[in-house]
């Protein structure tokens, strides 16, 4: 196919292909949480999000992290914004704008904080292949192996920080 | 295999995303989902790192992914219970309307 050679760039692989349209899903949900002027489309736009950085780890090959995403992220933490949002209701359709005096500075420095981080990746010899994985099943048990013997200590910590979280979240949220 | 810097770049533009609702947003509840936003972005860079590493097979980088969700988890519980708490006194979670420290 003489067409195809004398493209200036090479055609996408499979999963190249793939991470676009992940990735596209990714930074739609991201833009519409971070600009939609209605707090529930804010909501919808973050579990969109999730969704897509969870394909992003499957991409990676971390699927327990992906599972993990889906479940704490999409399954507890965006029910739970859901639930705030619908518990404050009054707010969500105000007359006033949804942005406050900050917002034209910070529109600027969040784009040129984009703009300089891209700057410097894009011109850094990153590794384009990463190394071969054992396999997903032995990848899983090696993952719960080291929570309980070199990461023991941040795993026990963790189990107390979550539950002094929970008692925390519900001392402050009751009458 | 897809390249990493394609990753990185997408994290900064999902990290770029959060900034901006973090601060520019008017309802705490917002600012709290580009918090939200900043974690994933920063999870993404740590496993995309782990997995173009020399060191694949000691999986420190989903090791480090799942010790920030749990702390997203714990953090977001108790934001939420806040705002909760504060709409209940002030009627409101405009960020801009939560003065009571201003002497």
């Amino acid at each position: 196919m003489p067409g195809l050679d004398a493209l200036p760039f090479p055609l996408p692989t499979v999963q190249q292909v793939i991470f676009i349209l992940i990735a596209g899903m990714t930074v739609t949900g991201a833009l519409i949480t971070a600009l939609a002027p209605n707090l529930f489309h804010n909501a919808l736009g973050l579990v969109l999000a999730f969704f897509g950085v969870a394909g992003v780890y499957v991409l990676l090959e971390a699927e327990f992290l992906a599972v993990s995403q889906v479940l704490i992220y999409v399954g507890a933490i965006a029910t739970l914004i859901t639930f705030a949002i619908m518990l404050t209701r009054g707010m969500m359709f105000g007359r006033t704008s949804s942005t406050n005096r900050l917002m034209l500075s910070t529109a600027i420095i969040s784009a040129l904080f984009f703009l300089v981080l891209t700057g410097l990746l894009v011109n850094v010899a990153w590794p384009e292949i990463g190394a071969e994985l054992a396999g997903s099943e032995q990848m899983i048990a090696d993952l719960g192996e080291m929570f309980v013997t070199t990461y023991l200590v941040p795993f026990e910590l963790m189990a107390l920080l979550l539950l002094a979280a929970l008692a925390g979240a519900i001392l402050l949220a009751r009458d | 295999m897809v390249p990493l810097n394609w990753y990185l770049v997408l994290a900064a533009f999902i990290f770029s995303c959060g900034l901006y609702a973090a601060l520019a947003r008017r309802n705490a509840i917002a600012a709290l989902m580009g918090i939200e936003l900043m974690l994933n972005a920063v999870n993404i860079n740590l496993v995309a790192f782990w997995r173009y590493g020399e060191f694949v097979e000691r999986l420190e980088g989903q090791v480090f992914a799942l010790f920030v969700i749990a702390v997203a988890a714990a953090e977001v519980a108790v934001g939420l219970a806040l705002i909760i708490s504060v709409y209940r006194s002030r009627r409101t979670v405009n960020l801009d309307e939560l003065d009571l420290l201003q002497g």
